[in-house]
């Protein structure tokens, strides 16, 4: 009874245990099935995904830097190219303690104040991830020295950069410009205009002149490398490369032997100069004095570098042909009279007796001419070539100011000349709807008549007077200026020349024209205001002086140069053109404080015009206060404009 | 002669067992090679893990579960006795105490726990076998819970869990009641918000990460995203041997250890995984199928249980690689490189081979 019970206990016992193994095979069939059903899922339904996860996973772009474009004068001679040089940088957020770094690497490789300045200016310009020069330009000896001690310095290491260096220095630095690394504005930029992609891997740009302007074309291409990384992001091997495309070279129409002597021809006088081909818009030359160094941007420039630039008061970081803006002064007088030809004002034998001074009809109010007692008999050409403030006033009265404003829009006046660099201001030439506009004021009649000698409301960039110069050379017809003769492609090596583009033809009688050219001629003869700056020359020069001023004169007060602070004596102008038979090129010179323009910019026009025609180069030094010698003569009368 | 040595040899092998098993080992050298970088010293040492496991098997295999069944008690004491002293003077490694020096070697007391606890708990209650009372389960779960309480102290979350595992097979294959296995299941839920603050900081990030692995894609998650990664980007077929980019390229982390899975579902993509698939299947029935034939209370308790036991290895494992489970340390048996679990593995195989070959002896 008892074993049969135990008997049946044991059977009872075997059945539950297999009825629970048999539960138990259920539930690993269900959990394998769900194990097949997730292998299913990510292995076949998910498989594209999960393929592109492990490829990016595995495959890393990186991005090859092409060569910056070179820039060449017309001749060939460089004015901006690249090296290789040593750095040795910092990426912050690898190290622990920054400044002790420096500490340590100093004792290895000198490391300047200035060094430790920059440094920390471009660290707080950067992200932390970044990797910031601390040096550049190591010796080959240094970078040894410190790749034995690398160990010690984790975050720290010698790249091999490309370097953009200016060989020609301060010569044409305004032109040329600069690059300097990218910063967050320069990222938006980039990002807007859809290149961020382009510049993965570069870490500068051009911050300034035809760097900055012809960024897109310098630049170049960037190449890619499919590399394929470890999760280290050691690159185990390359799978496939894009070759960059090299950044076009730019040939300038710029002859630097002439921006040279042009730039030497001022000395330390401050001022701008600007000369064109009348014919094809090429800028021969363009200075802006004083120049600074842009090889003191590339690395980013140390602050006392910076301070000593940016404080000076000579503000050499001014690009004074397109940003400095000044009253024309006597240099309008020959398109008044080309207006006034072309309205049928003037036409000789046209003439006024003059006395010295204009009255407004109905107003006791005098307007001097500079010649106390007047020039006598004067027509339209004589007016040009003895600079007569008398005739102009009378002239822009009866042109009136709307219609001598429409004539002057047509060279340029007041219009950007479209230039091939940023940041060009387009001056004034003022009416009585700016006025209304700008002052809330009516115009007056003696406003037109100050305009007619190029004073008042208008201003002109140097670079306007000299295109202006230009057109008047070129018989009206307008020609867009442009720096750059001539595209190379970095690729291919094609080259593109610039085609000359007109922008505006205003159509003239070329009797009048004649005789506004035969009034300039004039000024460089015997009896002009500037007889001096033709005296002696191979060629026949046209010529316009003209002073403008700084500071006010009372009624009835004589302008003592002498007597004036330096800073607040006028500007000297000075426009010209040459051959007069056959323009070659024409040109617009400013000296600051220079007071008058025959003395003071006349000799630097002559000598550019001197090296550009004749090859001929200026004997000595220059001499350099003009302004000066003609105060030590006050007796003789001073052909002021 | 020979001939009847080698039949004395071989005579507790279950064949058709160490077939399967030694073929899904000699996969795994392959799948080793590959994931160790190509590592042929890896490779030999793991052989070596592998002869020295066939060997304990073999031995197992021929210790009659008699005799099993008496040191039974013993051994559990004395695992008792080793997890004390790892809680009171263990060594600690990477955060956990886990190893104990007993001068002339460490040991790893828990891994002898994972025989022991099955061992006790099944003679327990073929002891009982008259009649299993309430009393015996809580009994039971007593047993149970004194040495997973010290493993979950050391921390070693995934012996501790596969422990429990194995011992709650015996348990349920003991009979244990429906209505209490619910009720159980109730208490576990309710325990949960209990145990939460007790765990280690890591143990809940991983918890937390497993739910959502893209919270912390470089730290914490990074093995649950690389792993999935490795394994969709496998695909049907594979990538082929040596050629999976995730594994050689060093994306997968622990990939010759607990993730050499997602290793092998990148080389030999879903075919190869069912494959896998299937051969574990094929072990767990055969082990079933001992057990369900075993002749005495004993034997088919420990045999489910290590059967069991072998499947939830498996089954944590592969989940955990294709990020279905949490991250815990549990390799894939069989196919993970290292030789202690091995050769923990190796003895289980080798009581079921005892207990399937020693049966007819019984018998007669």
């Amino acid at each position: 009874m008892r074993i049969t019970s135990e008997l049946k206990n044991t059977q009872r016992e075997q059945q539950l245990f297999r009825t629970r193994l048999g539960v138990s095979a259920l539930l690993v069939l269900v959990c394998f099935g769900i194990l097949a059903g997730r292998f299913f899922y990510l292995q076949f339904l998910k498989y594209d995904y999960y393929q592109t996860l492990a490829e990016s996973n595995r495959i890393s772009l990186v991005p090859i830097v092409p060569n910056r474009g070179l820039i060449l004068d017309r001749n060939g001679v460089v004015l901006a190219h690249n090296f290789f040089v040593y750095t040795l940088e910092i990426t912050p957020s690898k190290v622990e303690n920054v400044e002790e770094t420096i500490d340590n690497i100093s004792k290895l490789i000198e490391v300047t104040t200035n060094d430790r300045k920059r440094f920390k200016k471009l660290r707080d310009q950067s992200h932390n991830f970044e990797s910031v020069p601390l040096r550049s330009h190591l010796t080959e000896e240094e970078a040894a020295r410190f790749a034995v001690n690398r160990y010690r310095f984790p975050g720290v290491e010698i790249r091999s950069r490309l370097f953009r260096h200016y060989p020609q220095g301060t010569l044409g630095s305004h032109l040329i410009g600069y690059i300097g690394r990218i910063n967050d504005a320069d990222l938006k930029v980039l990002d807007e205009n859809g290149d961020l992609s382009n510049y993965k891997g570069t870490d500068h740009i051009g911050k300034a002149g035809l760097e900055q302007y012809y960024e897109h074309q310098l630049h170049g291409v960037t190449g890619f490398q499919q590399v394929e990384i470890d999760a280290d992001g050691h690159a185990v091997r390359v799978l496939s490369s894009t070759a960059p495309v090299p950044g076009d070279n730019l040939t300038l129409s710029i002859d630097s032997k002439l921006q040279d002597i042009a730039e030497k021809a001022f000395g330390n006088r401050r001022g701008a100069l600007v000369a064109l081909s009348p014919s094809t818009g090429e800028v021969l030359a363009y200075v802006s004095m004083p120049t600074y160094d842009p090889n003191l941007f590339v690395d980013g420039i140390d602050t006392d570098n910076w301070k000593l630039l940016n404080d000076s008061l000579d503000k050499p970081l001014i690009n004074r042909p397109l940003r400095g803006i000044y009253p024309p002064g006597s240099t309008f007088k020959p398109f008044v009279a080309l207006a006034g030809l072309h309205a049928g004002k003037r036409e000789p034998p046209f003439s006024i007796s003059d006395p010295g001074v204009y009255f407004l009809p109905g107003s006791s109010h005098q307007y001097r001419d500079w010649k106390p007692g007047g020039h006598g008999s004067v027509d339209v050409q004589r007016a040009i070539t003895v600079s007569c403030d008398t005739f102009f006033y009378g002239l822009a009265l009866d042109l009136g100011i709307d219609r001598l404003a429409a004539f002057a829009n047509h060279f340029g006046f007041g219009r950007r000349s479209g230039i091939d660099l940023d940041g060009e201001l387009s001056g004034l030439m003022p009416t009585p709807e700016w006025k209304a506009k700008r002052w809330k004021q009516k115009w007056y009649p003696g406003e037109t008549i100050i305009t007619g000698i190029g004073q008042g409301y208008t201003l002109v960039t140097p670079m306007q007077l000299a295109q202006a110069t230009a057109i008047l050379a070129n018989n009206g017809t307008a020609i867009k200026p442009h720096l750059v003769a001539s595209i190379q492609e970095g690729g291919s090596g094609a080259a593109h020349p610039m085609v000359p583009q007109v922008v505006d033809k205003v159509e003239l009688d070329p009797k009048h024209v004649q005789l506004v050219k035969d009034g300039m001629l004039g000024v460089t003869q015997p009896g002009g205001t500037a007889a001096s700056i033709g005296a002696n020359a191979p060629y026949l020069i046209a010529a316009k002086t003209g002073t403008a001023q700084v500071v006010a004169i009372k009624q009835g007060q004589k302008y003592n140069a002498s007597a004036i602070d330096e800073r607040h004596r006028d500007h000297a102008l000075f426009i010209a053109y040459a051959p007069a038979d056959d323009p070659k090129i024409a040109l617009a010179v400013i000296v600051e404080n220079g007071g008058h323009g025959g003395s003071a910019a006349g000799p630097i026009a002559r000598q550019v015009m001197d090296y550009f025609l004749l090859g001929k180069e200026p004997p000595g030094p220059v001499s350099e206060a003009p302004a000066a010698a003609s105060a030590t003569t006050p007796s003789e009368p001073e052909p002021h404009d | 002669m020979i001939r009847l040595f080698l039949k004395r040899l071989t005579a507790h092998f279950d064949q058709f067992l160490l077939g399967t098993l030694i073929f899904t080992m000699l996969v795994a050298l392959f799948v080793l090679y590959s994931a160790s970088g190509q590592s042929i010293d890896r490779m030999s040492s793991q052989a070596v893990n592998i002869m020295v496991a066939l060997s304990v098997l073999w031995i197992f295999a021929n210790i009659p579960p008699q005799h099993l069944q008496r040191v039974a008690v013993p051994l559990y004491l004395l695992g008792m006795l080793l997890l004390i002293g790892v809680f009171l003077f263990g060594d600690v490694s990477k955060g956990a105490r886990r190893w104990l020096n007993l001068g002339v070697m460490r040991i790893q007391p828990s891994e002898l726990m994972r025989i022991a606890v099955p061992m006790m708990l099944a003679w327990y209650f073929a002891r009982r076998e008259d009649s299993h009372r309430f009393s015996d389960y809580v009994i039971g779960a007593i047993m149970l819970a004194l040495p997973v309480g010290l493993i979950v102290k050391q921390p070693d979350l995934g012996t501790a869990l596969l422990i429990s595992a194995s011992g709650f097979y015996v348990l349920f294959l003991a009979g244990l009641s429906w209505r209490l296995l619910i009720g159980l299941t109730l208490a576990v839920g309710a325990l949960v918000p209990l145990i939460w603050p007790l765990l280690h900081d890591y143990q809940r990030r991983r918890i937390e990460i497993l739910f959502d692995p893209y919270q912390d894609p470089l730290g914490a998650g990074y093995h649950t995203i690389q792993a999935t990664i490795a394994l969709g980007s496998g695909g049907l077929a594979g990538k082929g041997w040596l050629q999976g980019t995730q594994a050689q390229l060093d994306f997968l982390p622990e990939r010759h250890t607990d993730f050499i899975f997602a290793v092998f579902g990148e080389e030999f993509g879903l075919l190869g995984n069912l494959l896998l698939l299937i051969l574990f299947t094929v072990i767990i029935a055969r082990g079933m199928l001992i057990a369900a034939n075993a002749q005495n209370t004993f034997s088919r308790l420990l045999a489910g249980s290590i059967t069991l036991t072998f499947f939830t290895y498996a089954f944590v494992n592969m989940g955990m690689v294709s990020g279905i489970l949490p991250v815990v340390g549990v390799p894939l048996p069989l196919i993970s490189y290292g030789g202690t679990s091995l050769v923990t593995l190796m003895i289980g195989f080798g009581i079921l081979m005892s207990i399937q070959t020693h049966k007819k002896l019984v018998a007669t």
